[in-house]
C-alpha cells in the first residue's frame, strides 16, 4: 500500500469556490444547482482613477487644470518676494472652497459672494490687488464625493417680555422677645380659659335667664370702665402716696425701723418714748379720741373711734382707720351722727368692726363694703342702751355659727348682741344691780338701782368671765352663765373705773385704772390689789404689754405717759414722759401695737400720736450663762408670780 | 372719685413737684407738668419700666414689678407700673 501512487492533477480550478451552488427556482420552485461555478479567483484589485484623455471627463479636467496653472504662475511672478506657502495654501484652499462650493443653480449667489470672499481674501493676502479673470461657472455635481450642506431655517418671532404683577401685600414690621414670662403668661391665659369653659358647662344646666343677666352686667361693667379711665388706677395711686409719705417722712420711718436710743444704757433703768409720726384729720380737729384698736391681722392698720366726752358738746362721731405706711390720710373714714364711745375689731374677721355709740346705739361697720353707713345697727326697738355703750367686745361664734358681741353701758345692762340673719338681736346677760340699793317704788315695787357700767374685759382662757368696771368705782367679776349674781365684787376705787385689762399671760392678774388718780394690780382671787400706783392726774386708760406680763402702760389726763416694769421696778415708773401739750390736752386712750415697739395715744384734740418704746422699755429677762433661753407664756406667768408672791408672802404674815 | 382725690392729695404733698398718669403706649393722659417735659418723661420712663419689668419677671415668671424709684442728685422720680397704666411722682426729698 506504500506503494500506492497518488495522483496529482494541477487544475485551473479556485480551491476556494464552492462545487455545488444551489439556486432557487421560482419556476421549478425547487432548488436547482448551478451547473457552472465561477472559478475565478480575485487577488488583487485596484480602482484606477484614469480617464480617457478624449472623453468629456478628460476635456473638462484638462481645461481646468491648464487655467489653475496659469493663474498660479501669474500670482508667483507677482509675488516672488512673499512666502509662497501661505499664498500656496490660500490659493489651494480657495481652489477647494470653488470646488466644493460651486454646484448648481441655487448656489449662483453663494459662488458670487465665495468668490467675492475669495477676492477679498486674496486680495487681502496679497495686498496688491489684479482681479483674477471671471471664473466659468461649472455645475457643481452632488454625490457622494461632492458633500453639500443643506439646511433651512425659519424665522424666530423676536422675544418679548410680557409680565403682569399684583400690588404687594403691605407689609408691616413685627418683632418680640420671648421672654420666659411671656411664656409663662401664655400659659397661664390657656389655664385660665380652660377653667372658665369648664365653669360654663356647668353653668349650662342653670336658668337662660341668669345667663342673660351676666351678659347685660358684663355689659355694664365695660361700658363703665371705657368712660372712667382713671379709676384703675386706683392701685397705683394708693402705692404711691404711701411712698410719697414715705419720703417726707424718711427720717420717722427710718427711727421707726432702726433706731435704738443707745443713751438708754446710761439711763440706769429709765426709757424714753420716742414721737414717731402723727395722725390727724381735718374734720375730726374738734373731736376727742375716744377709742383706739389695732387691727388683729394687719399689724400696721388701727382704728380710731371719735366722739365727745363732754357731756353739754354732743354732735357727730366718726370712725377713721389709718395706716403706718400713710401717716397724712387715713385709708377709711366713716362718719355718723352720734359721737362714738368704744369700738372693737372682730379677731377672725378682721374687717368687721362694732362700735359703740354716746347714744346707745351699736353697730357693725364692714370695710370690705364701700359705703360709709354701718352694715347692721341696732335701734331703739331693738333693744339699744338708754345711756352711752362705753365698752363693745367681739365674742367667739356661738353655736350656731352667728357672730355675737357684748356691750357694757352706763344703764347698767351688759347686753349680747348676736348678728342673725343679718339683724342685730340682743340679749341681756346681766344687770348690774348695786347691792342694798333697793328702793321702795309706788305700788310696793322694789326697785334696783343699777350701776354704771364703764368697762368691761373678757379673760383669755376662761370664756365666761368677765370683769366690768363701774361708775360707783367698784369692780364685779361675772360669768356669763349667770345673769342675776356677780361671782364676787371688788372695792376698787374711789371714781368711776376708766378701764379693767386682764394679763394677756397670767390667768389670774388684772389691771384697773381709775379717775381717782390710782392705777391697781389684781388677782382676782384676792379682795385687795397687789400693787398700787397714784399717778398725780386722773388716769384715761391703762393697757398691758403683748410682749412682756410685767409691762404696761398708764396715760393721765395731764398729758403724760407712764411706762412700769414691775420686774425691773415695782414702785416706780420707767418712763413718765409728756406727750401733748399741758393745758390745752388731755390724754383718753392708750394702746399697744402686737407686734412693733409702737404705742399709740389718742388725745382730745383728736390727734393720735405714735410712739416708740426705748429699749429699756421693753427689756426681757437676762438669761444665765449657760442656761437655755426659755421663751413662751410660761415664762412670763413665772415672773409675774415671783413678784406676786413677794407683794403677797408679806400681806399673809400681817 | 376717690382716685382723683388721692391724686390731688399726692400732688399737694409736700415736695411733690410733678404727677403723670401714662397709658400703655406711653402716651401721657394727665400731668401736671408742660407738655414737652411730660412726653419726655412719659417715653423714657416707659421704656425703662418695661425693661425693669421684663427683668423681674425673667428672673422669675411668678413675680411682678409693683414699683420703681429713681433718686438723683436733685430729686427722687417714683414710678408704679399697672397694668395699664403707669403712674409718675416726682419729688423733692425735703432734706
Amino acid at each position: 500500500e506504500l506503494k500506492e501512487e497518488f495522483t496529482r492533477i494541477l487544475t485551473a480550478n479556485n480551491p476556494h469556490a464552492p462545487q455545488n451552488i444551489v439556486r432557487y427556482s421560482f419556476k421549478k420552485r425547487a432548488y436547482k444547482p448551478i451547473s457552472y461555478v465561477d472559478q475565478m479567483a480575485i487577488h488583487f484589485s485596484l480602482n484606477g482613477n484614469m480617464i480617457l484623455k478624449d472623453s468629456d471627463e478628460g476635456r473638462r479636467q484638462k481645461i481646468r487644470l491648464s487655467t489653475a496653472v496659469g493663474r498660479l504662475i501669474h500670482l508667483l511672478f507677482l509675488l516672488s518676494e512673499k512666502a509662497s506657502v501661505e499664498t500656496s495654501a490660500v490659493t489651494s484652499e480657495e481652489a477647494e472652497i470653488k470646488d466644493e462650493e460651486s454646484t448648481g443653480d441655487t448656489q449662483a449667489a453663494g459662488e458670487e459672494e465665495t468668490e467675492e470672499s475669495g477676492t477679498a481674501e486674496v486680495a487681502e493676502a496679497a495686498e496688491a490687488e489684479e482681479p483674477p479673470p471671471p471664473r466659468v461657472k461649472e455645475q457643481k455635481l452632488a454625490n457622494q464625493f461632492n458633500f453639500i450642506e443643506r439646511a433651512s431655517g425659519t424665522l424666530n418671532n423676536p422675544m418679548r417680555e410680557r409680565a403682569c404683577q399684583s400690588e404687594p401685600i403691605p407689609c408691616k414690621n413685627f418683632s418680640a422677645t420671648a421672654y420666659q414670662w411671656e411664656i409663662y403668661d401664655a400659659y397661664v391665659e390657656e389655664l385660665q380659659k380652660i377653667e372658665r369653659s369648664k365653669e360654663k358647662e356647668k353653668s349650662k344646666a342653670q336658668i337662660a335667664k341668669r345667663e342673660e343677666e351676666k351678659k347685660k352686667g358684663r355689659k355694664l361693667t365695660s361700658v363703665e370702665s371705657q368712660s372712667d379711665d382713671i379709676t384703675k388706677i386706683s392701685k397705683a395711686a394708693k402705692i404711691m402716696e404711701r411712698m410719697v409719705n414715705q419720703n417726707t417722712f424718711d427720717d420717722i420711718a427710718q427711727d421707726f425701723k432702726y433706731f435704738e436710743d443707745a443713751s438708754d444704757e446710761y439711763r440706769d433703768q429709765q426709757g424714753t418714748l420716742l414721737p414717731l409720726w402723727k395722725f390727724q384729720y381735718d374734720k375730726t380737729k374738734r373731736l376727742a379720741v375716744t377709742a383706739i384698736s389695732w387691727n388683729p391681722k394687719y399689724k400696721d392698720l388701727f382704728a380710731v373711734g371719735y366722739g365727745s366726752y363732754d357731756f353739754m358738746k354732743q354732735g357727730q362721731g366718726m370712725l377713721l382707720l389709718y395706716t403706718m405706711k400713710n401717716p397724712s390720710f387715713p385709708e377709711y373714714v366713716f362718719s355718723s351722727e352720734s359721737g362714738i364711745m368704744c369700738l372693737d375689731f372682730h379677731y377672725d374677721h378682721p374687717y368687721l368692726v362694732a362700735v359703740g355709740f354716746y347714744d346707745g346705739n351699736v353697730a357693725i361697720y364692714n370695710l370690705k363694703k364701700a359705703t360709709s353707713q354701718p352694715s347692721y345697727k341696732s335701734s331703739a326697738k331693738s333693744g339699744k342702751h338708754t345711756e352711752p355703750v362705753w365698752q363693745v367686745k367681739w365674742q367667739k361664734d356661738d353655736m350656731d355659727n352667728n357672730l355675737n358681741f357684748f356691750s357694757v353701758s352706763s344703764d347698767g345692762r351688759i347686753v349680747s348682741w348676736t348678728l342673725a340673719k343679718n339683724e342685730l338681736v340682743h340679749t341681756d346677760v346681766i344687770k348690774l344691780s348695786v347691792e342694798g340699793t333697793t328702793m321702795q317704788g309706788p305700788e310696793g315695787l322694789q326697785l334696783q338701782t343699777l350701776g354704771c357700767g364703764t368697762s368691761f374685759d373678757f379673760h383669755k382662757k376662761i370664756d365666761y368671765l368677765f370683769l366690768v368696771g363701774t361708775e360707783e368705782g367698784k369692780i364685779y367679776k361675772c360669768s356669763k352663765c349667770y345673769s342675776s349674781q356677780f361671782l364676787d365684787v371688788f372695792e376698787a376705787h374711789h371714781m368711776a373705773v376708766d378701764s379693767v385689762s386682764w394679763n394677756p399671760y397670767h390667768l389670774k392678774v388684772f389691771i384697773s385704772c381709775s379717775s381717782d388718780w390710782t392705777v391697781k394690780i389684781w388677782d382676782h382671787t384676792v379682795k385687795t390689789p397687789m400693787f398700787i400706783y397714784d399717778l398725780n392726774s386722773a388716769v384715761g386708760d391703762v393697757a398691758w404689754s403683748p410682749y412682756s406680763s410685767t409691762v404696761f402702760a398708764a396715760v393721765t389726763t395731764d398729758g403724760k405717759a407712764h411706762v412700769f416694769d414691775l420686774s425691773i421696778n415695782k414702785n416706780e415708773a420707767l418712763c413718765t414722759q409728756l406727750v401733748v401739750a399741758k393745758k390745752k390736752n388731755k390724754i383718753t386712750h392708750i394702746q399697744f401695737n402686737p407686734v412693733y415697739p409702737i404705742v399709740i395715744i389718742g388725745d382730745e384734740r383728736g390727734h393720735v400720736t405714735s410712739l416708740k418704746l426705748s429699749p429699756n422699755l421693753r427689756r426681757m429677762p437676762k438669761e444665765k450663762k449657760g442656761q437655755e433661753v426659755k421663751k413662751g407664756p410660761e415664762v412670763e406667768i413665772a415672773k409675774l408670780d415671783k413678784l406676786l408672791n413677794l407683794v403677797r408672802e408679806p400681806e399673809s404674815k400681817a | 372719685a376717690e382716685v382723683e382725690e388721692t391724686l390731688k392729695r399726692i400732688q399737694a404733698h409736700r415736695g411733690v413737684v410733678a404727677t403723670m398718669v401714662v397709658n400703655a403706649e406711653g402716651i401721657p393722659i394727665r400731668t401736671t407738668l408742660d407738655n414737652s417735659t411730660t412726653v419726655q418723661y412719659a417715653g423714657l420712663l416707659h421704656q425703662l419700666t418695661m425693661k425693669a419689668r421684663s427683668t423681674v419677671r425673667d428672673i422669675d415668671p411668678q413675680n411682678d414689678l409693683t414699683f420703681l424709684r429713681i433718686r438723683s442728685k436733685k430729686h427722687e422720680i417714683m414710678v408704679a407700673p399697672d397694668k395699664e397704666y403707669l403712674l409718675i411722682v416726682i419729688q423733692n426729698p425735703c432734706e
